[in-house]
């Protein structure tokens, strides 16, 4: 999302048929007994000899400019091997590329991993040392003297926008706005997506309702710390194992940083413990390597928690004004959105990927949103699964259940009345193809969920969500070993083992032999051709059209070394149940041969099979899903626990049923923690008091109830399996579907964020009296 | 910096290590044992990814130091299965995908090992509230329930 589909993309059209692999739960997933033995080798686990440990200088200031820095006596301390600071890299000029689901500005990047004019957040790195040992590295960062100036800061998103807020760039200008601005402001760019008259829609309105909404910034929360790797050779070439989801656009990023060729940068990743992108960016890499290369060792970085929460990427905290208009019958005639957005200390906020979501659920004929990209004195921000969609939800979805009551129309007929379907004109440019949003809202209607009784204090709530999937560039290549075994190498990073099992499925299906031989492998840059990151729900979707094409690949291979063997022609050959068959009985009478015995004879006949894809893919369908909840608020602590929990999701197709179950889950119970507890505070100096675990509570096992999912499958056109990516629609419900039930509890309308005990209990007390008067 | 000499048994097998006074023991397994499986996640405590057990007790080994182990008996990821024959509770959670991205599965497995041996016949609830100190980002720990309670109940028969 957010970027524009290749007009020279791949699709492949969706064929009906029966399946013996896909759509199955393999028992032996590929990745999952190392990870239980723990033998999986994670970022952190991987050690080298003669390696030494890197360690980062911070800033303690939200906003400082750097006069000087001194290390010298740092590098004086026995066991201390380099230190660098910006110096030690080529400043950038202003160029745009996408990182992720992002894009990125070189200028801003370099600024981002090392502080150049000023620190820009509590926790901006300023330094780095390489040592023999941890402990020597930590006192070598104490020995680095900083002269700072302090700055006045400003971290909310209302404040920064102010005229007379403190500017973090004085030679930033407002983009998007006409005229354009005389004075700095720290609104990088404002965007618009319009469809229709939005004044005569809301004429047409017979009940307009507007609503702010504020949510704070949340953290990924990946229980892996960032980690690298990094061995730079006399050659001037630079190795790099690391924790991302795209070790191609970490390598592409490095080499602009270090201004090297992207052939001397080799990246491998490793087993990755959680990203949900928030590890698409580089942090640690590029002051590994520089300090590999001025050490003459290999340098192994990782952070700490604290190190994570100050400096790597949260998503953004909001100010959101969501504004719906309906006739009586519940049809809305116009819907308004103006999104301001924290981006951290830099721009490029999630805007341009979650301003399509907005109102895409309905279809809605006059449309208007406005965003904001703000920069303030936090850490630059970073995707976070369906990247600022859950916070537009949390407006979109509270106010529809508001003019739902007003109307005294059911959650669900109005969402029905008004819902997407194949054909709607979406207010980001194109028309929805087929897609099962209404499935979604039909199974909801009767699902038993909505019969369960409530006691006092309980209320149940639904909301909706959207996310489409990504495409994008995607490689692999299907070997076919001497045994009849195939190796499938992709490039597309399995973030959580689902996809090494969906590819090794695929593959499988699309061969016509067993799972158990098929062997997904994880390719490292210098292996396969460019690959865009895990990112907009498109590894299975996007990887498994690669591997489609791969394994058709090879079968056309196959089959020409069956009709050399046979002395036929190619196409007089065709491959049925993982084996070549003459196509008809004129052909001749050949026994079928196997997989194996092609494989054993293709040297000679040939040369080694192998299949290949190298494509941008343009197939991803969008993915809808639909939420019920059922809360207890306790009207003693403001403590809101979720009692029952439903997800209904279009998968268009689950390739591995149990896993894609999986994910709605987990995506669910990240989507409560937001909800409930989790956020970044803030002291007065600017500097962020909780993080950790301990003070930014993400959910554990006793908070969250059991999770009801069903999947719907309404195939997506463009894929061959009729995938849609799964993996981020269920984190946009739950806080609005939360919000929505707390309302129906209690009868308060939360809309600050967090809805946490304390907000809760001041909303409770605020409502007291009126309660008390009815 | 002078460093002290340890002894203690490890998965049943008898280790000696050095190790500075400040180190703790989820450095020394990892950085001086090359014991990986137990991961660190916070560092103080707060996400149980580095649960080992010491003398039968189920500790965070960030919040262990390296020379308290002296003369211990440690048990870690690594001594969960027999050889080839997974522990039923390492089976059970690949069974029931109890696992995604995998950085807390080696600490949960030896939390929910620790709850089975004091309460080889959890509840649900009490599985929750058993594991409540082991963080998990990617599951909702759904499936995790699951495999614990299923687990409970084949080693029950067993």
């Amino acid at each position: 999302m957010g970027m524009k589909p290749s007009p020279f993309g791949t699709q492949i059209p969706y064929e009906e048929k029966d399946l013996k692999v896909v759509g199955t739960n393999p028992t032996a997933r590929p990745d999952a007994v190392d990870k239980v033995t723990g033998k999986a080798r994670y970022a952190a686990d991987i050690n080298v000899p003669g390696q030494l440990i890197g360690k980062v200088l911070r800033s303690p200031h939200a906003h400082a400019r750097i006069k000087s820095i001194d290390t010298s006596a740092a590098e004086k301390l026995q066991g201390v091997k380099a230190v660098i600071t910006c110096d030690d890299f080529p400043d950038m000029p202003v160029l745009h590329a996408a990182a992720g689901e992002m894009i990125v500005n070189f200028r801003d990047v370099t600024r981002t991993m090392m502080a150049r004019e000023k620190a820009l957040f509590d926790g901006h790195p300023v330094a780095a040392v390489a040592a023999t040992s941890e402990s020597i590295a930590k006192a070598a960062l104490k020995l680095i003297k900083v002269d700072y100036e302090v700055l006045p800061h400003v971290i909310d998103v209302v404040e920064a926008m102010q005229p007379d807020a403190p500017l973090l760039n004085e030679e930033q200008f407002t983009k998007g706005v006409e005229p354009a601005p005389e004075k700095p402001s720290n609104i990088a760019a404002r965007m618009t997506s319009k469809l229709g008259d939005i004044e005569e829609g809301f004429k047409n309105a017979d009940l307009i309702v507007e609503r702010e909404f504020n949510t704070k910034a949340a953290h990924q929360g990946y229980i892996e710390p960032h980690a690298s790797l990094a061995i730079y050779t006399e050659g001037g070439n630079a190795e790099v194992w690391t924790s991302t989801q795209g070790h191609f656009l970490i390598r592409a990023q490095l080499a602009k940083v270090l201004e090297m060729d992207v052939s001397r940068v080799k990246v491998t990743p490793a087993e990755l413990g959680g990203g949900f992108g928030g590890k698409n960016s580089i942090y640690l890499e590029p002051l590994a390597i520089v300090l590999s290369k001025n050490s003459g060792r290999p340098v192994k970085m990782v952070m700490t928690r604290d190190e994570v929460f100050r400096a790597s990427g949260p998503t953004s905290g909001t100010n959101i004004i969501i504004k719906i208009g309906v006739t009586k019958d519940g049809r809305i005639t116009a819907a308004q959105a103006i999104l301001n957005y924290q981006s951290g200390c830099f721009p490029g906020s999630s805007l341009p990927l979650c301003t399509p979501t907005v109102f895409t659920r309905y279809d809605i004929e006059n449309v208007l949103v406005i965003g904001n990209d703000v920069v303030c004195n936090r850490p630059k921000v970073a995707a976070y699964r369906a990247p600022g969609a859950p916070m537009i939800a949390f407006g979109v979805e509270t106010v529809m259940d508001e003019i739902a009551e007003e109307l005294k129309i059911d959650p669900i007929e109005i969402r029905l009345t008004n819902a997407a379907k194949e054909g709607t004109q979406t207010h980001f440019g194109p028309k929805l193809g087929p897609i099962g949003y209404i499935e979604t809202l039909e199974a909801a209607k009767v699902h038993d969920h909505l019969k369960a009784p409530l006691e006092p204090n309980q209320g149940r709530g639904i909301a909706t969500g959207f996310w489409a999937t990504l495409g994008m560039e995607t490689s692999a290549t299907l070997n076919v070993n001497q045994d009849g075994t195939a190796s499938f190498i992709y490039g597309t990073v399995d973030v959580a083992g689902g996809m090494r099992a969906a590819y090794s499925q695929i593959v499988a299906e699309e061969l016509g032999i067993p799972f158990e031989n098929v062997r997904a492998i994880q390719s490292d840059t210098s292996s396969l051709g460019f690959n865009f990151t895990t990112a907009g729900s498109r590894g299975t979707a996007a990887g498994s059209m690669a591997a489609v094409k791969a394994s058709r690949d090879a079968i056309t291979r196959m089959c020409e070394v069956a009709a050399r063997i046979w002395e036929v022609e190619p196409d007089q050959v065709v491959w049925e149940d993982g084996h070549a068959r003459p196509a008809s009985a004129n052909v001749g009478d050949f026994e079928p041969l196997s997989i194996a015995e092609i494989a054993m004879k293709a040297g000679f006949f040939g040369g080694t099979i192998a299949g290949h894809a190298e494509i941008n893919v343009t197939g991803g369908g969008p993915g809808f899903g639909t939420h019920l909840i059922d809360v207890e608020v306790d009207r003693e602590t403001g403590a809101v626990k979720v009692l029952r929990y439903t997800i209904i999701q279009d998968a268009g197709k689950a390739v591995f049923p149990e896993y894609v179950k999986a994910q709605f889950h987990g995506a669910a119970v990240q989507g409560i923690g937001m909800a409930l507890n989790e956020e970044y505070i803030y002291d007065e100096n600017g500097i962020m008091e909780n993080p950790g675990f301990l003070d930014y509570r993400v959910p554990v096992a006793s908070d969250v109830p059991y999770i009801d999912t069903q999947i719907v499958e309404v195939p997506n056109p463009n894929h061959p399996y009729g995938i849609r990516g799964v993996g981020e629609v269920p984190i946009i419900p739950p806080l609005a579907a939360i919000s929505n039930a707390i309302y129906d509890a209690v009868g308060i309308r939360m809309r600050d964020h967090p809805m946490s005990p304390p907000k809760v209990l001041a909303a409770l007390d605020e409502a007291a009296p009126a309660a008390a008067a009815e | 910096m002078k460093k002290h000499h340890i002894s203690a048994t490890i998965n049943g097998d008898e280790v000696d290590f050095l190790c500075e006074t400040s180190e703790t023991l989820l450095d020394v397994l990892r950085d001086d044992l090359n014991l990986t499986g137990a991961k660190e996640g916070c560092g103080t405590g707060d996400c149980g990814a580095c649960s080992v057990t010491l003398d039968g007790v189920l500790v965070c080994s960030c919040l262990v130091l390296g020379v308290e182990a002296e003369g211990k008996e440690i048990e870690t990821i690594e001594g969960m299965a027999d050889g080839d024959e997974l522990h039923p509770l390492q089976r059970k959670f690949v069974e029931h995908i109890a696992l995604q991205c995998g950085i807390c599965t080696p600490g949960l497995l030896i939390s929910a090992r620790s709850l089975l041996e004091k309460n080889p016949d959890p509840t649900e609830e009490e599985v929750r509230f058993g594991l409540a100190g082991n963080l998990c980002r990617c599951t909702g720990y759904q499936n995790i329930i699951k495999a614990v309670m299923d687990a409970a109940q084949e080693m029950r028969g067993a």
